[in-house]
């Protein structure tokens, strides 16, 4: 399988990341040698075995419905690129 | 003093030969002697160290002491560290402040122990070289034209070259035992949901473990002692009972059962190394252990479904690098697609966009049954042929790695090859069992490592074996000329 430059571009966007254009051609020959490692898998026959997401068998725990996390948003706050009045900002979204 | 273990530090201390802020300046000293050569380190912790040394000896002295109290260790810069920089080796957290700590950094320092620093590792645990970190690659203490492993590699270099006593690591798949084994310490990978993820830097959620990275088989059993238990906090957490791990420390080995499986000693792996793990097997038979060949025949599909499985994690998990919140925010973004689009673009490095896109591709409509859903099956069969092979055997030996520690740049530019270094450490990570790396001896003057691997929860067992096979070996306690 290979990923062409417009399926670069598409993942890219997908994922939000920005890539320069002159790095998708180098991005298309990699990930499709890295798809050709993952169609290996293909190799086996998985029909009757059934997926699992996690090594354990897990239940996921309840917990009392309190409150446990104290408000630290100042603190929080300290690492943001932009904040006001406890907001965080970002450029204009609605004109 | 600076060779010492931490069970020799804890009985120095205790004896009164040596006070934790005597210790802690002399493992500072090492490190900025050092760290400029081998890189190990991204943050050195000076002052609160020392403040923390004093109230360690404080508390010595007012009988408070636990067995750890007073001892710098190093911490990866994976793990949050309240008031400390976390970068994660990455520039998108180079200006990230931790605001509170991680559930293993709390229970080190409620144990007393002591921050020396934070240190070098693969930009977000991806990496097998410690060369995709923002802040550089970090050398190997043995030879510095030689990578150290990774993404523990800067935990490994430091206590190789003891500027620690010991250090943490994680471990998503081999990121604790190939560094361990390139650089000749000890590494123990614990049964996923021992040690607790919270406060850990998301990589692959359901592959990510924390451990020790230590000299010997009894410290890693000393730190395991502190780190290891349930936590609340993270949703994965085991809430299996918690072994004293250096209890069965000095059990025989006799009786045990070693299975060997013949896919991690045919075609790949350098010769010299094969021969170093059959004397170590050999050292165990001498103790009593019988061995077996076993099949493990779907390893090869181990490096696939893992590089399916963790992409698809780290993609979603990375996604919450937004630029919005904390982390790296790129310059006059002019819309919200941009500001996401260039943060993430400028904020992160090679080898992590290429993972995302690997991880997005993999989960996206139409792709998500022929790649994610495979390897989840090829992953329950993976686990299954372990399971199988514990019926009639106690634990797995094996070599850590297929070659000792290879030269910087040699693979950086190609994944594949740099993917295939974990072939006989990602199984036990989409198993989650626990898995130990240790010396076994060095091929033309560099360290090589031991696996076992055990089923779950059977770390004191895998502990017992490594400190039976260390009393009977020395490689565990060699140091490079250089830093002697």
């Amino acid at each position: 399988m290979s990923i062409n430059k417009a399926e670069v571009q598409k993942i890219a966007w997908l994922a939000r990341l920005g890539i320069d254009e002159q790095d998708i051609a180098t991005y298309s020959e990699e990930l499709s040698t890295i798809l050709d490692l993952l169609e290996r898998m293909d190799a086996v026959d998985t029909d009757d075995i059934s997926p699992i997401s996690h090594p354990l068998d897990l239940t996921t725990r309840l917990r009392v419905d309190a409150v446990t996390e104290q408000n630290q948003r100042d603190q929080f706050q300290q690492n943001a690129p932009q904040t006001e009045a406890g907001c965080y900002l970002v450029p204009k979204v609605i004109e | 003093m600076y060779q010492s273990t931490l069970a020799q530090l804890s009985t120095a201390l205790e004896s009164g030969q040596i006070s934790s802020a005597e210790l802690t300046r002399l493992y500072l000293a090492r490190c900025h002697k050092f760290n400029n050569s081998l890189n190990c380190f991204i943050t050195l912790n000076e002052e609160l160290a020392l403040q923390q040394a004093k109230y360690a000896d404080k508390q010595r002295m007012a009988g408070n002491a636990t067995p750890l109290t007073g001892i710098p260790v190093a911490q990866k810069d994976i793990f949050c560290t309240n008031g400390i920089k976390t970068s994660c080796g990455s520039k998108m957290l180079d200006n990230f402040i931790a605001p509170y700590d991680a559930t293993i950094i709390e229970r080190m320092n409620a144990a007393g122990l002591i921050i020396l620093g934070k240190t070098n590792m693969d930009e977000f645990a991806m990496g097998s070289s410690n060369e995709t970190s923002f802040y550089g690659p970090v050398k190997n203490p043995w030879d510095k034209n030689h990578v150290p492993g990774g993404s523990s590699g800067g935990s490994a270099s430091a206590v190789a070259a003891r500027l620690c006593p010991a250090a943490t690591g994680t471990d998503t798949g081999g990121s604790i035992r190939q560094p361990a084994s390139f650089c000749g310490v000890t590494g123990l990978k614990p049964t996923y949901g021992r040690v607790s993820r919270y406060g850990m830097i998301a990589f692959a959620s359901s592959l990510d473990q924390a451990g020790p990275m230590t000299q010997t088989a009894e410290d890693a059993a000393l730190m395991m002692n502190v780190i290891a238990g349930f936590d609340q906090r993270d949703s994965t957490s085991a809430a299996h009972p918690v072994d004293d791990y250096t209890a069965g420390l000095n059990d025989s080995v006799a009786g045990l059962r070693i299975g060997l499986p013949t896919q991690y000693f045919g075609e790949g792996l350098d010769s010299d190394i094969a021969k170093l793990i059959e004397d170590g097997i050999k050292e165990l038979e001498k103790l009593g252990a019988t061995c077996r060949e076993i099949e493990l025949p779907n390893t090869a599909l181990s490096i696939p479904a893992y590089y399916v499985v963790a992409p698809a994690e780290c993609s979603s998990n990375l996604s919450r690098f937004d630029g919005v919140r904390f982390g790296y925010r790129c310059e006059d973004p002019k819309d919200m697609s941009d500001l996401y689009l260039r943060s993430r673009g400028e904020g992160f490095g090679k080898e992590v966009k290429r993972r995302i896109m690997i991880g997005t591709y993999v989960l996206s409509a139409g792709y998500y049954e022929a790649y994610y859903l495979k390897a989840q099956r090829v992953r329950h069969l993976i686990s299954d042929e372990f399971q199988t092979a514990f019926n009639d055997i106690d634990v797995i030996a094996s070599p850590t790695t297929t070659a000792a520690a290879f030269k910087l740049n040699e693979k950086i530019n190609d994944p594949i090859s740099m993917y295939f270094s974990d072939i006989y450490t990602v199984s036990a990570n989409l198993a989650g069992l626990p898995a130990i790396s240790i010396p076994a001896g060095f091929v033309k003057q560099l360290p090589v490592g031991m696996q076992l691997i055990g089923n779950y929860f059977t770390e004191s067992r895998l502990l017992n074996i490594a400190h039976q096979y260390q009393k009977m070996t020395d490689w565990h306690q060699q140091v490079p000329r250089e830093f002697q």
